[in-house]
C-alpha cells in the first residue's frame, strides 16, 4: 500500500532474472561433459559396488554404518574412534580447495560442484524437452497452451526422476544397496529412508531446476570466501579488452579506409548468451562468474568464423594482462600454477596424506583399552592377597574370530584371572568389541600386595599372529 | 549521507485514544493485523484443546479431558510393555534350576545385567554400590563367605535374610555377650583376644598367647572351629584368615568380644516383604550377580 507513495523507500529484493543459456560446442564443453559423466557415476554407481569381507561383515564396498558405528571403504574399515582419518580427509579436502583455487581460480565451482553438475544436467534435460535458448525464451514468454503444458510437465516429471536417483543414491550410502532398493519398491523401507529421499528429492528438483546461479550467488558461502585464495596469479576466465575494444559489428570485405579504428569484438553476444550465470564477462572479473569457460568455447568458436585468432575471452591471470597491454608475451601457464604459496598447499596436503596413509598401514587391526574398576579400588582376599578388578576391552577388527592372550608385566608376582574363564586366553567375535572382566591378584606379602601403587602394564596378545598391544594402568595395593 | 525515511506514517492524520496527561496524547495505534488473528487463533485453540487434554487445575486433579490423555498411564502402559517383553526369560530364570543358570550364557548374562540393577536398588545401601561392604557389613567381593559363596547359598541368604523377625526361616545364630554376661573374665577375654591375633600374626602380647588358646577352645571352638576355621553353618566367621568384618585390631576385638556382634539383614522375598520385596526371579538375578563378583564358590 504504501509503495503507490512517491517517498515510498526502494525495494530490497531484485527478482530473479530468468536465464537461458545457450547450447555451445568446444574443447571446454566437452571436458565439462566428461567430468559430469565421471562424477555422476562415481555417484550413482558407487553403492552398488560389491566387496566380499567374510560373512559377518556387509559386502558393500563403501558403507557408513551409523546402525552399526563402521565405516567401509573398500579394504578399508573405520570404527569410531578412528574418527581422526575422515578428519584427516577432511582437512586434505580443504587444503586442496586451497591449492586448487589459488593456481586454477574457481576451477571448484566451473567443473566439479555438484550445484553446477547438476545443474548441467537439468539445462541438458531442459534444452531436450523445450529446446535451444531461442525456443526457450518463446516458450517463457507465451501463454499457457497445451503445447507449453506438455513440454513444462514433461522437463518436471524428467527434473523429479533425476532428483529422486539422485536421493535414492545418498540413500544407498548408509545401508545395503540392493536389500534398500527392494524395501524402497514395495515400500517397507523405513520412513527416515523415504523422509531422506525425498527431501534431497526435492532440494536437487529447486536448486538444481529453479534456483541455479541464485545458490551460487546468494547461498553458497564458498565464492565469498575464495576471494582470500585468489591471487594476481591465479587463473580467472578474462575479457582481452585491449584487443577486443572498440567493439563492433562485423563487416565482410576490406574496412573502408576512413572508418573507426575497430576491435575484434563483434558485440556478437555469444558469450553472453551461453553464460548459465547470465552475466557478461567483457564487464570484467564478477562475483557470479564460476569460470565454467563456456565462453571461451563460444567465443573461439566466433573468431573461428571471423577468422581471428582464438582466446579473446580466455583462461588468464591479472599479472598477464600487465604483460600484454605491454605487448609482452603472456607469461606461460606451469609459471602461473608453480609458485611458492601453491607449493605450499602441496606440500601440506601431501603431508597430511603421507600421514594419514602410513597411519593407515601401522595401525593395528585389534586394539584395547584398560579401565581399573574403582569401587573399591582393591579387595582383600582371606589369605592376605590383594585383588584388582579391570574391565578390558578388545576390539577385534578382523573379519573372524581371533582368540588373544591376556599376561601383566611391571611387577613380580600378580596372578591374571579372567572372569569366567579357567585361562588366560579369550576369544574375540569378528569384528567386534568385547568386554573381558580381567582380575589381578597380588598373593600376600609380594611388592604389589604391599605397596599402595604399582605401575603395571597388561599385554594382549594375538594368539595366532605375532600383534600385540599393551595399555599402562595402575595396581593398588594396601598401602602400609 | 543524508537517508530518507524508511516509513512514514501511512496517514497523517493518527486518531488518538483520548486520554492526555499534561498534554501528551496517546496514539491509537491498532495492533497488525496478523497479530490480532493469530491471537483470536489461540484463544480459539485453547479453549479447544483445554476440552480434549488435561487442562483446568481442580482441588485434587485437573480436569482429564475428552481424550483422557496422560502422561503417567503413558508411564504405565510402557512399563507394563517392557514387563511383557521381559516376562519368558524372566519366567525362566524363576523356573530353571538355580545350577543351570551358569550353563546358559544369555540367561546367565541377561541375570547379571538385571541383577546388577536389583542390587544398586536393593542391597547397595548397606553393601555399597560396589558391593565393597563396610564395617559390619560384608564385603561381597572377596573369597569370604559367613553363610555360603555358593549361588544355592547366596540365593537363601537373599530370601530369608539374617537374624530377622520376618522369615521363620532366617539364618539365626548368636554370639554371647562374654564379657558383658560375665561369662568370662576381663584377663581371659584379653588373653583369648590375643590369641586370636596371634593366628592371623598379629598378637599384641605373645606372652599371653597359650593363655588364650585354652579360653578359645573352651568357649570359641564350638562355633568357630578348633581351628578358627569359622562355621558356616552357624554363620561364624574365620579368625585365622586376613579377613575382618568388624575389625581386627585389639579394641575392636575386645569389643567384639565383651559385646558380642551379630548383624540383621532383612528377608528380601515378597513373601515375607510384600510389595516391598524381590520376586523370585529378582532374587535369582542379584544371587547371579554377587555369585559373578569374583568370590563366587
Amino acid at each position: 500500500m504504501s509503495d503507490s507513495t512517491p517517498e515510498a523507500p526502494p525495494s530490497l529484493y531484485s527478482a530473479r532474472e530468468p536465464i537461458f543459456p545457450r547450447r555451445v560446442n568446444g574443447k571446454f564443453r566437452n571436458l565439462k561433459w566428461v567430468i559430469m559423466i565421471v562424477t555422476l557415476g562415481i555417484y550413482y554407481v558407487t553403492p552398488w559396488i560389491r566387496w566380499d569381507r567374510g560373512p559377518s561383515l556387509p559386502d558393500q564396498a563403501v558403507l557408513i554404518d551409523l546402525g552399526g558405528r563402521r565405516f567401509f571403504f573398500f579394504m578399508i574399515e573405520i570404527w569410531p574412534h578412528e574418527f581422526y582419518f575422515i578428519a584427516g580427509l577432511l582437512v586434505m579436502a580443504g587444503l586442496g580447495l586451497f591449492l586448487f583455487t589459488s593456481a586454477l581460480g574457481r576451477v571448484w565451482c566451473g567443473y566439479a560442484c555438484p550445484q553446477t553438475v547438476w545443474t548441467d544436467l537439468f539445462i541438458l534435460v531442459e534444452r531436450w524437452v523445450e529446446g535451444d535458448r531461442n525456443a526457450r525464451i518463446r516458450l517463457h514468454r507465451q501463454g499457457w497452451d497445451l503445447e507449453k503444458a506438455r513440454k513444462r510437465a514433461v522437463k518436471w516429471v524428467a527434473w523429479f526422476l533425476i532428483g529422486l536417483a539422485t536421493g535414492g543414491a545418498w540413500v544407498f550410502y548408509f545401508t545395503d544397496a540392493p536389500t534398500l532398493m527392494r524395501d524402497l519398491v514395495t515400500g517397507q523401507a523405513h520412513p527416515v529412508a523415504y523422509t531422506t529421499m525425498l527431501i534431497l528429492t526435492m532440494t536437487t528438483f529447486v536448486f538444481g531446476g529453479f534456483a541455479r546461479e541464485q545458490i551460487c550467488i546468494y547461498a553458497c558461502p564458498w565464492p565469498r570466501i575464495q576471494a582470500a585464495m585468489l591471487d594476481e596469479d591465479s587463473l580467472v576466465v578474462g575479457y582481452r579488452e585491449w584487443r577486443g575494444e572498440p567493439r563492433g559489428k562485423a563487416h565482410k570485405g576490406p574496412m573502408a579506409e576512413d572508418a573507426p579504428a575497430q576491435g575484434d569484438c563483434i558485440d556478437c553476444m555469444a558469450c553472453v548468451n551461453v553464460c548459465p550465470m547470465g552475466i557478461d564477462i567483457r564487464n570484467g572479473q564478477q562475483l557470479e562468474c564460476i569460470t565454467c569457460a563456456l565462453c571461451i568455447d563460444a567465443c573461439d568458436d566466433v573468431m573461428a568464423k571471423i577468422g581471428k585468432p582464438r582466446g579473446l575471452i580466455d583462461y588468464m591471470a591479472l599479472t598477464d594482462e600487465v604483460r600484454e597491454r605491454a605487448g609482452q608475451p603472456p607469461k606461460p601457464v606451469w609459471q602461473h600454477v608453480f609458485r611458492a604459496r601453491t607449493i605450499l598447499y602441496t606440500a601440506l596436503w601431501s603431508l597430511v596424506g603421507i600421514g594419514l596413509v602410513v597411519a593407515l598401514f601401522l595401525r593395528s587391526d585389534f586394539d584395547i583399552s584398560v579401565a581399573p574398576v574403582r569401587n573399591p579400588t582393591f579387595v582383600t582376599l582371606k589369605d592376605g592377597s590383594i585383588r584388582n578388578t579391570y574391565d578390558l576391552r578388545i576390539r577385534n577388527k578382523h573379519g573372524e574370530d581371533r582368540e588373544f592372550r591376556v599376561a601383566v608385566t611391571g611387577t613380580d608376582g600378580l596372578l591374571v584371572t579372567l572372569e569366567r574363564s579357567e585361562t588366560d586366553v579369550v576369544t574375540v567375535p569378528a569384528d567386534e568389541l568385547l568386554i573381558q572382566r580381567v582380575y589381578l591378584t597380588a598373593p600376600n606379602g609380594t611388592p604389589a600386595a604391599i605397596a599402595e601403587r604399582s605401575e603395571i602394564r597388561m599385554w594382549v596378545e594375538d594368539v595366532a599372529g605375532q600383534e600385540r598391544a599393551y595399555k599402562d594402568t595402575l595396581f593398588n595395593g594396601k598401602g602400609e | 549521507m543524508a537517508q530518507k525515511p524508511m516509513k512514514k506514517p501511512a496517514k497523517a492524520e493518527t486518531s488518538t485514544t483520548g486520554h492526555s496527561w499534561d498534554g501528551i496524547e496517546e496514539l491509537n495505534n491498532p495492533l497488525p493485523r496478523w497479530w490480532l488473528y493469530t491471537f483470536y487463533a489461540c484463544i480459539v485453540w485453547a479453549v479447544i484443546y483445554s476440552v480434549f487434554y488435561p487442562a483446568w487445575p481442580g482441588i485434587k486433579a485437573a480436569t482429564p479431558g475428552l481424550l483422557g490423555f496422560s502422561t503417567r498411564a503413558l508411564v504405565v502402559e510402557e512399563i507394563a510393555a517392557v514387563d511383557a517383553k521381559l516376562a519368558p526369560i524372566n519366567n525362566k530364570l524363576a523356573s530353571v534350576e538355580l545350577a543351570a543358570i551358569a550353563d546358559d550364557a544369555e540367561l546367565q548374562g541377561y541375570a547379571i545385567s538385571a541383577g546388577a540393577a536389583v542390587f544398586r536398588a536393593n542391597c547397595s545401601q548397606c553393601h555399597g554400590s560396589g558391593a565393597a561392604g563396610a564395617k559390619g557389613y560384608p564385603n561381597l567381593l572377596d573369597n569370604d563367605w559367613l553363610w555360603g559363596g555358593d549361588i544355592e547359598a547366596i540365593h537363601y541368604t537373599v530370601t530369608h535374610g539374617i537374624r530377622n523377625a520376618n522369615s521363620d526361616e532366617a539364618r539365626v545364630s548368636q554370639m554371647p555377650a562374654f564379657g558383658r554376661d560375665e561369662l568370662l573374665e576381663r584377663p581371659q577375654i584379653e588373653a583369648v583376644v590375643n590369641y586370636v591375633m596371634s593366628l592371623s600374626g598379629a598378637a599384641q602380647d605373645a606372652t599371653r598367647v597359650e593363655e588364650g588358646a585354652v579360653v578359645f577352645a573352651e568357649n570359641c571352638a564350638s562355633c568357630h572351629g578348633e581351628a578358627a576355621e569359622g562355621n558356616r553353618d552357624l554363620g561364624a566367621p574365620a579368625l585365622a584368615d586376613a579377613i575382618w568384618l568388624y575389625g581386627g585390631d585389639y579394641a575392636t576385638l575386645m569389643d567384639t568380644v565383651i559385646n558380642a556382634r551379630g548383624g540383621v539383614m532383612p528377608a528380601q522375598s515378597e513373601t515375607y516383604r510384600s510389595a516391598q520385596g524381590l520376586s523370585e526371579y529378582e532374587i535369582r538375578a542379584v544371587a547371579t550377580y554377587v555369585h559373578s563378583l569374583g568370590g563366587g564358590e
